[in-house]
């Protein structure tokens, strides 16, 4: 056991190392100028998707519940994440309280509050869906959270908010339908989503936004809960047999993904001066779970290596024009093959020893 | 296959595929003067990709041939953004790296809103070809747009059915999950209010649900009205005209610069658009000699007839050429200068453009074009002007 808990905190260190490390070493890049502008406006897109994965392996890999609506809740957090980010700023504008105004002209605190709120409210969210749909499992779990993400884009579809002195109005009708005052501002403005956002996100908020995730996912899976949520996995009616609440504990890793989907939706939504429902449809989902599948289900450090290389691959394969779809596939199924495939791996285990040819290798038993 | 033999086959693959990409630009031919640098961005694939690929084909056109008359030289990149608003920006940075001088786009609005914050923020001028939302250019000086806004499509539209007394309830389908489609239909409502209009149904629908229009039109018929509005796209609107035909319903159809491209749709039996009328900036068939030639390249080069996206994409490319051609500007001159430059060309009372799309278009300081719409029906299968 001690040697267990040894392992695994060598192996936390290291994907926590990672993450610092590369982090340090983006920063010095980018203060010596050797970043180009494709790079750098990824960088936080990059953070978000880092976090969204490492949420989801939560769901996936350590509780092992399909899930297909992770964009739904990500969604919440955008949506919910902006506009307190949009409201703050005009309290700080229009207020007479002379604390609030220095306060919410902090644009790191704007962007915490955002995040805080964006990542309470899509855990509500999980919460409420996950009441009836934890109850079920398997392929029914997959199909409802499909259903949720669906339902959340098409509501925030026709969401319309404005803010004006009488305070927050909503309708789900049309923006002629708020009513707004003159000199009333919309903030959400149905099909044209969030508007009129001060861009706040920022590489450093964003990394440590990914540390803050790893510190709860880490210490979760490590923890009595998080082997309680191993046992459902692996077996749940022995787990009910010893007395541990399945529900208790699906709810809680359930919950605590959702929530950090939403933190990584407001960090998201602040990065961009607009941000629309559409965004967050099933194939922001699927890709989410691609970055899981292809990192391993349960292994977080390979998350946060798939996100990485999966959002920035597109960019890079842009020099293919037209024939980046296709490549970018066609390497997805080739990783997929090798990281699958017993033959594959073994030849390019092949393929390894050859060039290591001209190393010497001491190997067991000498030279044959 | 054998072992090896697959891991190269992979190998052979990808690295054909490099090749292939290699193929796909060609080079550019050796000019005295270096080019200036016109960056574009617009969906080359996805839904909404039949709108980037025609602004880029008729910008490629008007590079060419001012390329070919001599005097300034541009050089267009074209990018792709799949209608998504973060592609948008990674497309804009790509630009950027390259040395985009000029931003032509983006296509679409949401994209454009994004795009346009950090082209503001770095100086670089930018003139949409299509993006109609009023969001697109408010407090950004440096962006300015090719078509009509979508409130001011609802105004003109209310206005026209009034004025010309088109009809006298009027039943409007809109696609309420689509900003351009909003956009229309809220200017519409309170300007038809104001005009003392008569809406009698109003009914949505959303891109997942526009496959069948009945409920909507028999709404539209159970109340009366005697003309549709149609602030929507033209597939969904050719499927609202053939359900209508089929329950012998035949009101006026008024439709905006979006029903646009019906008469050239696959499939589609033009009798059912006989009558229809609509508001377009251009049609494929006036008989001026700059929107035949244009059209008979376009035919020529692409084997489709341009819509009005295309069009706007020439016209943009022309709008730059007319306000630099004077201008001592070479391909050293930095973005932010010559987006000072234009900024001020473009607001000037004096610059007028004349382009495919209308004619003597000037441009407010707050980035919007004024140009009068064309009034348009549809008659033995062409576009026949209203006035």
């Amino acid at each position: 056991m001690r040697r267990l808990r040894m392992r695994s905190s060598i192996d936390n260190c290291l994907t926590y190392g990672l993450v610092i490390v590369a982090y340090v070493v983006i920063r010095l890049l980018l203060a010596g100028g050797n970043i180009s502008y494709a790079l750098q406006g990824q960088l936080v897109p990059i953070t978000v998707y880092i976090v969204m994965a490492v949420s989801l392996n939560l769901t996936v890999g350590v509780l092992g519940e399909l899930s297909l609506g992770h964009a739904g809740f990500m969604s919440i957090g955008a949506f919910s994440g902006a506009i307190t980010a949009t409201l703050l700023e005009l309290l700080a504008d229009t207020t007479s309280t002379t604390w609030i105004r220095l306060g919410f002209s902090m644009p790191w605190l704007r962007l915490s509050l955002a995040m805080l709120i964006g990542g309470i409210f899509a855990g509500i969210f999980g919460f409420l869906v996950g009441v009836p749909v934890l109850r079920l499992h398997g392929d029914y779990l997959a199909i409802v959270t499909l259903a949720f993400g669906e339902i959340i884009k098409n509501v925030m579809s026709i969401l319309y908010v404005g803010y004006d002195a009488n305070g927050i109005r909503v309708s789900m009708d049309s923006a002629n339908a708020l009513k707004l005052d003159e000199g009333g501002t919309i903030i959400v403005n149905g099909p044209m989503g969030v508007i009129g956002i001060t861009k706040l996100s920022s590489f450093t908020a964003g990394f440590i936004l990914i540390l803050i995730t790893l510190i709860i996912v880490l210490n979760l899976i490590n923890s009595r809960a998080g082997r309680a949520i191993k046992a459902v996995r692996d077996d749940k009616i022995a787990t009910e047999s010893v007395g541990i609440s399945v529900w208790r504990y699906r709810m809680m890793a359930f919950v605590i993904s959702a929530t950090l989907a939403g933190a990584a939706g407001a960090l998201y939504a602040l990065n961009y001066s607009s941000v629309v429902a559409r965004k967050f449809d099933f194939n922001t989902s699927i890709l989410v779970l691609v970055f899981v599948v292809l990192g391993g289900m349960g292994n977080i450090r390979g998350s946060i290596i798939a996100a990485t290389v999966l959002t920035v691959l597109p960019e890079v394969l842009r020099a293919f024009n037209e024939y980046r779809m296709l490549t970018y596939a066609v390497i997805l199924i080739v990783v997929m093959l090798v990281r699958n495939n017993a033959t594959l791996q073994h030849v390019f285990r092949q393929v390894g020893a050859r060039l290591s040819k001209s190393l010497p290798i001491r190997r067991k038993g000498g030279e044959v | 296959m054998k072992r090896k033999n697959y891991f190269t086959f992979v190998v052979t693959l990808v690295l054909c595929l490099a090749l292939l990409a290699g193929c796909a630009d060609k080079p550019s031919k050796p000019t005295d003067t270096a080019p200036i640098k016109l960056g574009g961005i617009g969906p080359l694939t996805g839904g909404a990709a039949v709108y980037g690929i025609a602004v880029a084909n008729g910008a490629k056109i008007a590079v060419d041939e001012i390329n070919a008359l001599g005097g300034i030289q541009f050089e267009l990149n074209f990018q792709d953004d799949e209608h998504d608003a973060e592609k948008s920006v990674n497309a804009y940075n790509v630009l950027k790296d390259w040395g985009m001088q000029i931003l032509v786009g983006t296509v679409t609005t949401d994209p454009c809103i994004a795009v346009a914050a950090e082209s503001y923020k770095d100086r670089i001028f930018t003139l949409t070809p299509s993006a109609s939302s009023p969001e697109v250019v408010k407090g950004k000086d440096n962006t300015f747009q090719m078509c009509f806004s979508d409130p001011y499509q609802g105004i003109v539209s209310a206005q026209y059915i009034q004025e010309k007394k088109l009809g006298s309830k009027i039943a409007i389908i809109y696609n309420n999950a689509d900003a351009y489609s909003t956009g229309i239909y809220e200017k519409f409502v309170s300007e038809a209010e104001a005009r003392n209009l008569e809406v009698v149904s109003t009914t949505t629908f959303t891109n997942d649900t526009a496959s069948d229009f009945s409920v909507q039109l028999s709404e539209a018929q159970n109340a009366g009205a005697d003309l549709v509005f149609l602030p929507i796209y033209y597939e969904p609107s050719s499927l609202i005209l053939a359900q209508a035909k089929a329950m012998n319903y035949a009101p006026k159809f008024f439709g905006v610069d979006g029903m646009d491209g019906i008469l050239e749709m696959e499939n589609f039996d033009t009798t059912l658009a006989e009558g229809v009328m609509l508001l377009t900036p251009f049609a494929a068939d006036a008989q001026d000699e700059r929107t035949a030639s244009f059209v008979k390249k376009y035919k020529e080069l692409h084997n489709d007839v341009p819509n009005q996206f295309a069009a706007d994409g020439y016209d943009v490319v022309y709008a730059i050429y007319e306000a630099l051609k004077d201008k001592d500007v070479t391909a050293e001159t930095p973005a932010s200068e010559l987006c000072t430059q234009l900024i001020e060309i473009f607001t000037n009372d004096k610059f007028v453009f004349s382009g495919l799309t209308g004619d003597n278009m000037v441009w407010s300081k707050n980035g919007e074009v004024a140009k009068p719409p064309k009034g348009m029906f549809i008659e033995n299968g062409v576009y026949v002007g209203m006035d």
